[in-house]
């Protein structure tokens, strides 16, 4: 018996000093192998009488299981450090960068086209388009603006010809709109918009949306909070207060000018209230003439118009300085100002991403 | 239309205060630009009176002052000519903000001798532009006195008048919308009428409709000198200089009561004047000194010799008045503000009185300008006047309408009582007789219906009273854009995921390039620039020109695309909504861990499937042809159709054409047709997926073909050997080498084959490679390579 435990743990140190997992084996078909030492001890048990046997038998079992746990465990933690010393030898620098991939962008205007869309859907309003360029009855005529009145040296106008101009507002799309559809109407018109005017603050093109409704019942009053929620939606806070000043335009009676409340402090421009006033749109009731002009009976139907720059509204919200920049399509500008393509926004997930961050 | 506070006060009894005054006309729709507040920027400024005056002993241009404070005498430097003892000016001390440096004065010395203050320049105060010497004051007070208090500077507003505004032209104008909103009483300041002693020698006669009204008034043994300092004291507020009386009187009924008139020197007049069109061809040297031609269109005022003034724009040189003139004629009248329009921009002539008669000014109030303004003439200038002569007459023609006063609540929301409507448009001028409301003469160009009195009445009440009511939608929303409209929303996003960015570019271009693109020739008559004078045939000339912009400041490897409207006419809706997108210079940054390459045609053609894709095109059932238009090389472009409708461009760019935008490296494009698209399908449901469990099976394919034989005609023809058991053809490479036979390439195709119910034996597998190869050879001629 002594013999078997001294033999256990001789191979037991052997296995303790191992060094790898070849050295391991060969300790293991020394010992376990079918000549192996244990096993050449089991095959003396026959010649051993039965009381005997039983006690070597068991010792011997003893010993094997011993024996067979301990390499399986070094196995173990010989693998693991093989591994180890491996994946060692294989370290990356991990500081360095990852492919180069081309990250494209979505323009600001866009951008803040669908914003703007995302609002004045759930607000009940369609999209209507219209074309770039125009003939007089649209862009003039029909919004009630007379051959050679002065209002019309407002709008520095890009003519295509003696008929046609390029349109110096969206407003011609409220004329096409009401011409084609009978009220109740409700829809915006985003578009492109072209006057003859180029330094710091103007481009020759531009882009306006338009906005309008009509019905037997809306008033200013409708106005005025359908302009509020607007600008409280898009500009993502409560604290907007709004200021109507009478002004004028061919195509509304009363007319108006909206001013925001906003800050200007170390030149950083916030939407708030009370420190001071932006001009943001003109809109107003849409004149009875207009209304004539598309078939419509103003002692009927009645209805506001609103109609701002969607470049401004932009340079607002996201702080852009230029508008010339937003029409150069410089590579730096685009990457630097631009939204990544699945910033999309949506009534569900919002129209910014920080919008849902506390200031 | 700028106009001071004093001048205001002419008109309107008010003790209203400045902020007040500027609020309110805001709110009332007469914007206030800017209140011009001179006094506040003078502070500081004292009255210093000159004691002595010595040669400075460094310079012979600069003399040494002694200036008395009224407390001490200070040395100042001074190089002004009209320094003399005795003399009181204005003095700066070191501290004072210097209106026109924007800088404070500091102590300085100048040539080695200390001055401790500034006699100022009337510039140097932005008083006037006077810079030939230091203010004279010609006054009584005494030194150190604030000179703010000798000056007594006006209050100036600035408004801005909308174009319906015409009577807000004039000072009396602004004081009644003034009065209406509650701020004062309009004051009553015409003269009595002026019989006059005489019969004038000078008649009028008018000719044309354009002129419904002249009037005139013979003034004999006037004197021409300066005006009195009260007068000149309002022109010169208002940015006007003062020239002479008569001048400064017609200047000052202009602004103070919108009625522009004109006078004329009797003596240098030849007979009886009329008002008529001109001849085609005459000409008028005029007073601001440039020669008009005239047509015929024109209204002028002749005498015998010919046209003596541009009727209600601009006079003519050799009648005017000066120094020297003793006998006046006076011209009150009314044209028609159409044919003033239109006469000064074809002209392209502009004047104080032009800007009044186009917007309309008081026809009704036109003899009384005449009496008022001979009345100034007589207090100024002395003289006698002649009886008015009248051409024409004023036309009778009352404007009343019909009112309903709950209009006002229909159109805005505002409650506003009976009583105060009543006020507002009483005030204003209109007459009220129950629902019949007279509308004000000086109104008529402005005022037709019911929504311009609402307007009225819902300006002066305040637009601040607005109720908010909301707008929300009837019922829940799930998408407004038109199928149409999604596309362009989806297109914009793919490009963007594609790693585009997008551009926005102007709708014009120069023509000189759009040759280059089919040009339809589409020319804006009024370009801004030269070279953005014709709509863009196609997106690409623009986003060449960017990639040509972005090169030139370090970037020469773009991708851009844009999104919008290209034009084939000069009609409405001739356009085409398209997406274009450009790629230039190497496919990325050099970097450790990829290599870039050149961009070529598949990024285009990429980008063009990545367009159709996400908008639901059939991009699997497209054609590939060869017949993109001219500015792509000819070789290495094509086209996406469906059937005969292109849906797509894409291609290298032609070399010529980069060379016309020096553009030196190589640029690939694709243009896709939003407008072409095949209408969306109406059914949402796929067809079922069948997920076979057996394994697929590849084989590689390779085969010798022509090299002008197109590959996608042998991957077609593979495809269709069958559909059920093919899966997949894929192209992995092309070979044109020397290994090659002349003429020939070698095509290797890896095909996946998909069994379907059970899996396929050796024989199968083996016909269907024969059918593979039996087709390629029929249908391109493709051997299999050996």
């Amino acid at each position: 018996m002594d013999n078997i435990e001294n033999l256990t743990s001789e191979i037991l140190g052997q296995i303790e000093k191992a060094l790898d997992l070849n050295t391991l084996e060969e300790i293991r078909v020394s010992a376990l192998g079918k000549k192996g030492r244990l096993t050449e001890q089991m095959k003396t048990l026959g010649s051993m009488d039965p009381e005997e046997r039983k006690t070597a038998g068991q010792a011997l079992n003893v010993a094997k299981d011993k024996i067979a746990g301990a390499i399986d465990e070094k196995k173990i933690a010989l693998e693991k450090a093989e591994m180890d010393k491996r994946l060692a030898s294989e370290t990356v620098d991990v500081s360095m960068p990852v492919r180069p991939k081309q990250q494209g962008r979505i323009h600001p205007v866009s951008q803040v086209m669908e914003e703007v869309l995302t609002i004045f859907a759930q607000m009940g309003f369609d999209l209507a388009e219209g074309p770039d360029i125009e003939d007089d009855w649209h862009c003039f005529e029909a919004l009630n603006f007379p051959k050679n009145h002065p209002a019309r040296q407002m709008q520095a106008t890009f003519f295509m010809g003696e008929d046609n101009v390029l349109r110096t507002h969206t407003s011609p799309v409220q004329i096409r709109t009401m011409e084609n559809k009978k009220p109740p109407i409700r829809i915006v018109a985003p578009g492109r918009t072209y006057r003859c005017d180029y330094d710091m603050t103007h481009t020759p093109m531009f882009h306006q949306i338009e906005g309008l409704v009509i019905d037997k019942s809306t008033n200013m009053g409708h106005l005025k909070g359908c302009l509020l929620e607007f600008m409280k939606k898009f500009f993502e806070t409560d604290d907007v207060s709004l200021r109507f000043r009478p002004s004028f335009f061919p195509f509304t009676e009363p007319s108006a000018e909206c001013d925001v409340g906003c800050s200007r402090e170390n030149g950083e421009f916030k939407i708030e209230s009370g420190k001071g006033w932006i001009e943001l749109l003109g809109c107003g009731m849409v004149h009875p003439n207009v209304l004539k002009n598309c078939g419509l009976d103003p002692d009927e139907y009645q209805g506001f118009a609103f109609g701002c720059g969607l470049d401004r509204f932009a340079m607002l919200k996201y702080g852009i300085p230029d508008l010339r920049s937003f029409f150069d399509a410089d590579m730096r500008w685009m990457k630097h100002y631009g939204f990544l393509p699945l910033d999309i926004p949506t009534v569900t997930s919002g129209l910014s991403f920080n919008a849902g961050v506390k200031k | 239309m700028k106009f001071s506070l004093s001048w205001l006060k002419d008109y309107l009894d008010t003790n209203a205060s400045v902020e007040e005054i500027s609020n309110t006309l805001t709110k009332i729709g007469l914007e206030v630009e800017e209140v011009i507040d001179n006094a506040s920027a003078l502070q500081g400024f004292i009255v210093g009176e000159i004691k002595s005056v010595e040669k400075h002993p460094n310079a012979d241009k600069l003399n040494l002052l002694s200036v008395w404070t009224g407390k001490e005498a200070l040395q100042i430097v001074c190089g002004a000519p009209n320094c003399r003892v005795g003399m009181k000016s204005v003095l700066a001390l070191p501290g004072v903000m210097i209106p026109k440096y924007g800088e404070k004065l500091e102590k300085g010395v100048i040539r080695g001798i200390e001055s401790c203050g500034m006699m100022c320049a009337e510039d140097e105060l932005c008083l006037g532009s006077d810079h030939t010497g230091i203010i004279d004051l010609k006054t009584d007070a005494q030194a150190g006195t604030p000179f703010v208090d000798v000056l007594k500077p006006d209050i100036v507003f600035d408004v801005n008048v909308t174009p319906n505004r015409g009577d807000c032209f004039g000072v009396n104008g602004i004081a009644r919308d003034l009065a209406a909103a509650g701020l004062g009483t309009l004051k009553k300041t015409d003269a009595a009428p002026v019989e006059g002693s005489f019969d004038s020698p000078i008649s009028v006669t008018t000719q044309t409709s354009d002129c419904p009204l002249f009037t005139i008034r013979y003034i004999k043994g006037v004197r021409n000198g300066e005006s009195p300092d009260w007068l000149k004291k309002k022109l010169v507020s208002v940015g006007l200089r003062p020239i002479s009386a008569l001048v400064d009187i017609t200047n000052y009924f202009n602004i103070g009561e919108d009625h522009p008139l004109h006078v004329f020197d009797a003596d240098k007049l030849t007979g009886n004047l009329t008002v008529r069109s001109a001849k085609d061809g005459e000409m008028l040297d005029a007073l601001d000194e440039k020669v008009y031609t005239l047509r015929e269109n024109m209204v002028v005022v002749a005498d015998e010799k010919g046209p003596q003034s541009i009727a209600g724009i601009m006079g003519g040189t050799p009648t005017g008045v000066d120094e020297n003139t003793v006998n006046v004629v006076l011209e009150a009248a009314y044209f028609n503000p159409m044919s003033i329009a239109t006469t000064a921009r074809q002209l392209n002539a502009e004047s104080d009185s032009k800007m009044r008669f186009e917007r309309g000014v008081d026809i009704a109030t036109t003899i009384q300008a005449n009496h008022n303004a001979t009345q100034m003439i007589l207090d100024l200038c002395g003289g006698q006047a002649s009886k008015m002569v009248v051409a024409g007459s004023v036309s009778q023609e009352k404007r009343i309408i019909d009112f309903d006063f709950n209009r006002v609540q229909k159109l805005t929301g505002m409650e506003i009582a009976h009583e105060k409507m009543v006020e507002i448009l009483t005030i204003l001028g209109f007459g009220v007789n129950g629902s019949q409301i007279t509308v004000p003469s000086w109104r008529m160009n402005d005022i037709f219906g019911s929504a311009d009195l609402v307007e009225e009445i819902a300006r002066i009440y305040g637009y601040d009273n607005l109720p908010t009511l909301f707008m929300r939608a009837s019922e829940p929303i799930t998408g407004i854009l038109l199928p149409d409209q999604r596309k362009e929303v989806a297109v914009r996003r793919a490009l963007a995921d594609a790693g585009l960015c997008q551009a926005i570019t102007w709708s014009f271009m120069d023509s000189r390039l759009a040759k280059l693109f089919n040009s339809k020739g589409i020319k804006i008559t009024n370009p801004i620039a030269s070279d953005l004078d014709e709509m863009r045939p196609s997106l690409v000339p623009n986003l060449l020109s960017a990639v040509a912009r972005n090169t030139s400041r370090g970037t020469p490897d773009c991708q851009i695309f844009e999104v919008g409207p290209e034009f084939f006419g000069s009609k409405p809706e001739q356009q085409h909504t398209v997406a274009c997108a450009v790629r230039s210079g190497q496919t990325g940054p050099r970097a450790w861990n990829e290599t870039p390459r050149e961009v070529d045609l598949f990024d285009a053609k990429a980008d063009a499937y990545a367009a159709l894709a996400s908008v639901d095109a059939p991009v699997q059932s497209l054609q590939v042809y060869r017949n993109a238009p001219s500015w792509y090389h000819p070789g290495r472009s094509g086209t996406l159709c469906l059937g005969k409708t292109v849906l797509a461009n894409f291609g290298e760019i032609h070399p010529a054409v980069l060379k016309a935008f020096d553009i030196k490296g190589k640029v690939v494009a694709c243009e896709v047709f939003l407008d072409n698209l095949p209408p969306t399908k109406t059914k949402n449901k796929n067809k079922a997926l069948h997920i076979s469990s057996l394994m697929p099976l590849t084989r590689d394919f390779a085969f010798i073909m022509d090299k002008q034989t197109e590959v996608a005609k042998l991957v077609n023809a593979i495809r269709g050997v069958d559909k059920e058991l093919i899966a997949d053809v894929r192209l992995f490479d092309v070979y044109e080498g020397d290994k090659c036979p002349a003429g020939k390439k070698s095509v290797a195709l890896e095909i996946v084959i998909q069994p379907k119910d059970k899996t396929l034996i050796d024989e199968e597998i083996e016909s269907l490679s024969r059918r593979i190869i039996g087709i390629a050879g029929k249908v391109v001629g493709a051997e299999l390579r050996s």
